[in-house]
């Protein structure tokens, strides 16, 4: 099988690209077309061995960006780099992967089912001719191509020394725009996004901050008119910080099956979103006005 | 000479009529019994001889040879003893034979002649009923149990006794019919303190009998609720009662105390146990811990934890609600429908959940945790919770609602469900084909909510399940970090 191949110095070849200062001479490209690369995209990474926050953050960052129009970029990785392919997925939006090896090789094997749905739309792309096997300092080089692709990164998640980092050090050699996503600084998780900001990276706190940098608009998620009592009674809470369900019951007075059946509603409005039984508002209750 | 015996081998949940024949003949002093024994049959010859002797009657000096027919049958364990005794006991004259002939028999005999119960009483009373005998010779703390099968048993303590009631100089006192039980009662789930949505998912999986996953850090006290769900279920009808009854004194686990299994059993199997013991074998097929939790709860306590093969053999009885042995010593079908609850951490190392700690289990480590609990496995489970760690505010929280309000509102919805269960509204089946586009839900998936949905709807006393009912529904599916 063969696949479209754009070269340095050709027309198709990302303009943002040649701004690294060893560009590759060609890119591998498994679906979408390949003026997919020149779109405003963000670049979003972060440690595989994420937590729930994490996740969650990197999926509706991403879930978020996709619906404001926004290419998101990552490396097909567990963790981070999955769920902002997901997340960018679910809101219907285009998304790349770049791998370190041949762009035949699936890999992470957990991750086939993702990129053969990442190429329906967008695309997986790769330095490195169909075939070459993934090995690990292919990584670091593969990270250039990611944080060159994007106008601006954000990393998620990332432990003291994390290959999520090297992509942010590529992204402030070319002067791109770099977020990091405070968190908790009892956790080694966040120890290196905390340590971004320390050395000067804009805290990303809203999807806005974002979508500012690329110029773009964001499309706020509205809290439908047909909320139920009960959902409306429980965004209050919520959009302070996460919750039980034990908590919002002592805050609301609700009863555990009301509470149930208003958080699915929720969910599926996409307003909160539930991790290891605890529940977050999505919106950060921004956009409750 | 030459006297009969009647008494019965277990098959399965079975009882097949044997025959035992004395022959005394002369010759010098031997003593055989033929006709396929196992060794612990086979050692009989030794615990009647002493038990005779015991009973201060007389061993016939004789060549004495017993077959048990059909002797193409396999016949195990010490049940044989008295009946054995008693046919030799009957070929010497020392009992009437005609007497003799009218009883069926069953108990193991001391070597002081005592009398002591054996495993599937109820079985073989209930067999040798159907065969037109009226009367069970059987040892004394069995009698209630074979009450049950509505034989009149004759309850005896000692080999002696059983020799004067076949010669008529004996009455047996009456046998009181087994009383339902009242003591050794669940613990209550009043000692549970907030996790206010496990406890409602275990309502509803009382009330419609759904699997039911607990999922989170250790100490949220999953295995603490699971325990206690045995004690919301309803009560067994009579029926029910005499099937477990069955099952749990094929397998040797019934009381004396209790001959009536007339509450929803509850089995936790170690994680440790192997898929025999879990499913039931053995080489004469054994029912396993499924089919002692028939009509009751299996809790797998630390689910990721059991062998997969394990696992993977608990699908088909979860499926079809029966387990099928086959071993080269026969074929056995035992009932297994139960309500299967496992618990779980969310990562090996356990920390996943809890806000105090940090997760040190490497992504591999997570994956193969996860692969543990195969998607199969997964889709049977209708109710998933994660819990979380209690904040401390809610353990100081006052004790929860006990056990029986919750049962009382669980009988009446299982009673509902019991006939037809309530449809799906238009709007509900709207939301339910909304979510499946929206969330990660399979058509198995789909099908579970819908079911649970139904049982929702049945506590709240509604004719049709509402939007609401599916919402709710909806909340226990599995959550996105155990569906990858």
């Amino acid at each position: 099988m063969t696949y479209p191949v754009v070269s340095r110095g050709r027309p198709g070849y990302p303009a943002l690209l040649q701004e690294l200062h060893d560009p590759p001479p060609r890119l591998y490209l498994r679906g979408g077309p390949a003026d997919l690369l020149d779109l405003p995209a963000v670049a979003i990474v972060g440690a595989r061995s994420c937590s729930a926050y994490g996740a969650q953050v990197a999926r509706e960052l991403a879930r978020e960006l996709g619906a404001a129009g926004a290419v998101v970029v990552s490396g097909l990785a567990r963790g981070v780099d999955g769920e902002a392919h997901r997340g960018a997925l679910a809101a219907g939006g285009l998304t790349v992967a770049v791998l370190g090896c041949g762009i035949d090789r699936d890999y992470p094997r957990a991750h086939a089912q993702l990129a053969g749905r990442i190429v329906e739309s967008g695309a997986v792309v790769s330095e490195y001719p169909p075939g070459v096997e993934p090995s690990p300092w292919r990584f670091p080089a593969r990270n250039r191509i990611v944080a060159g692709l994007a106008r601006a990164t954000v990393v998620v998640e990332a432990r003291e020394r994390s290959g999520a980092l090297i992509t942010a050090d590529f992204a402030l050699e070319l002067g791109r725009e770099v977020f990091a996503v405070p968190g908790e600084i009892t956790s080694a998780l966040s120890a290196g996004t905390n340590d971004l900001i320390r050395q000067g990276a804009t805290p990303l706190l809203t999807a806005t901050d974002v979508l500012e940098a690329l110029g773009l608009e964001r499309s706020p998620p509205r809290v439908p008119d047909t909320l139920s009592g009960g959902a409306r009674t429980l965004l209050a809470p919520l959009s302070e910080t996460a919750r039980t369900l034990d908590e919002l019951g002592r805050l609301t007075g609700l009863e555990s099956a009301a509470m149930a059946a208003a958080l699915t509603e929720l969910e599926l409005a996409g307003l909160v979103a539930a991790a290891d039984g605890v529940y977050r508002s999505t919106t950060g209750g921004r956009s409750m006005a | 000479m030459l006297a009969r015996a009647v008494t019965h081998a277990l098959v399965g949940l079975e009882a097949r009529p044997v025959e035992v024949e004395a022959h005394l003949q002369r010759g010098v002093p031997a003593f055989a019994i033929v006709g396929l024994p196992d060794k612990a049959c086979q050692e009989a010859k030794e615990r009647v001889r002493s038990g005779i002797a015991s009973a201060e009657l007389e061993w016939p000096l004789r060549r004495i040879t017993v077959n048990l027919a059909p002797a193409g049958l396999r016949k195990e364990g010490s049940g044989y003893d008295l009946p054995i005794a008693l046919a030799v006991l009957a070929a010497s004259r020392q009992v009437p034979p005609e007497r003799l002939a009218e009883h069926a028999a069953v108990g193991e005999l001391a070597l002081d002649g005592r009398l002591r119960p054996v495993a599937g009483i109820i079985v073989a009373a209930e067999a040798a009923r159907r065969a037109g005998l009226t009367r069970l010779l059987c040892p004394f703390e069995s009698a209630p149990e074979a009450a049950l099968a509505g034989i009149e048993p004759v309850p005896l303590r000692h080999l002696a006794e059983a020799g004067a009631y076949l010669r008529g100089r004996f009455e047996p006192e009456p046998v009181e019919p087994a009383a339902p039980s009242t003591n050794g009662s669940w613990p209550d789930l009043a000692e549970v303190r907030g996790q206010e949505r496990a406890r409602r998912a275990l309502e509803i999986a009382a009330a419609g009998r759904h699997n039911l996953l607990l999922a989170g850090p250790p100490g949220t006290g999953k295995t603490m609720l699971a325990r206690r769900l045995p004690g919301i279920l309803p009560a067994l009808t009579l029926d029910e009662a005499l099937e477990v009854t069955r099952i749990h004194s094929v397998a040797g686990v019934l009381p004396a105390s209790r001959p009536l299994v007339d509450r929803p059993p509850f089995r936790a199997p170690h994680h440790t146990a192997s898929t025999a013991a879990v499913v039931g074998g053995g080489p004469r097929p054994r029912p396993g811990e499924v089919s002692l939790a028939h009509r009751g709860v299996l809790l797998l306590d630390e689910l990721p934890e059991f062998h997969r093969p394990v696992l993977e053999a608990l699908r088909q009885p979860l499926e079809d609600g029966v387990v099928a042995v086959s071993r080269v010593g026969g074929m056995a079908v035992f009932p297994a429908r139960f309500v299967l609850v496992g618990t779980m951490n969310l990562c090996p190392c356990g920390a996943r959940g809890d806000p105090r700690v940090e997760c040190t289990c490497s992504q591999q480590k997570l994956a193969a945790y996860a692969a543990k609990l195969s998607r199969a496995l997964l889709d049977r489970f209708d109710l998933v919770v994660t819990m979380p760690r209690p904040r401390g505010r809610e353990l100081d929280a006052p004790p929860g609602e006990g056990s029986t309000p919750v049962r009382e509102r669980v009988e009446p919805a299982a009673e509902a469900l019991r006939g037809s269960r309530p449809p799906l509204g238009d709007e509900a089946r709207a939301l339910l084909t909304r979510a499946v586009d929206t969330l990660p839900l399979s058509a198995r998936g789909r099908a579970r909510v819908a079911r649970s949905a139904a049982t929702v709807a049945a506590l709240a006393g509604a004719a049709t399940v509402e939007t609401a009912h599916v919402a709710e529904a909806l909340s226990y599916r599995p959550p996105q970090e155990l569906a990858t």
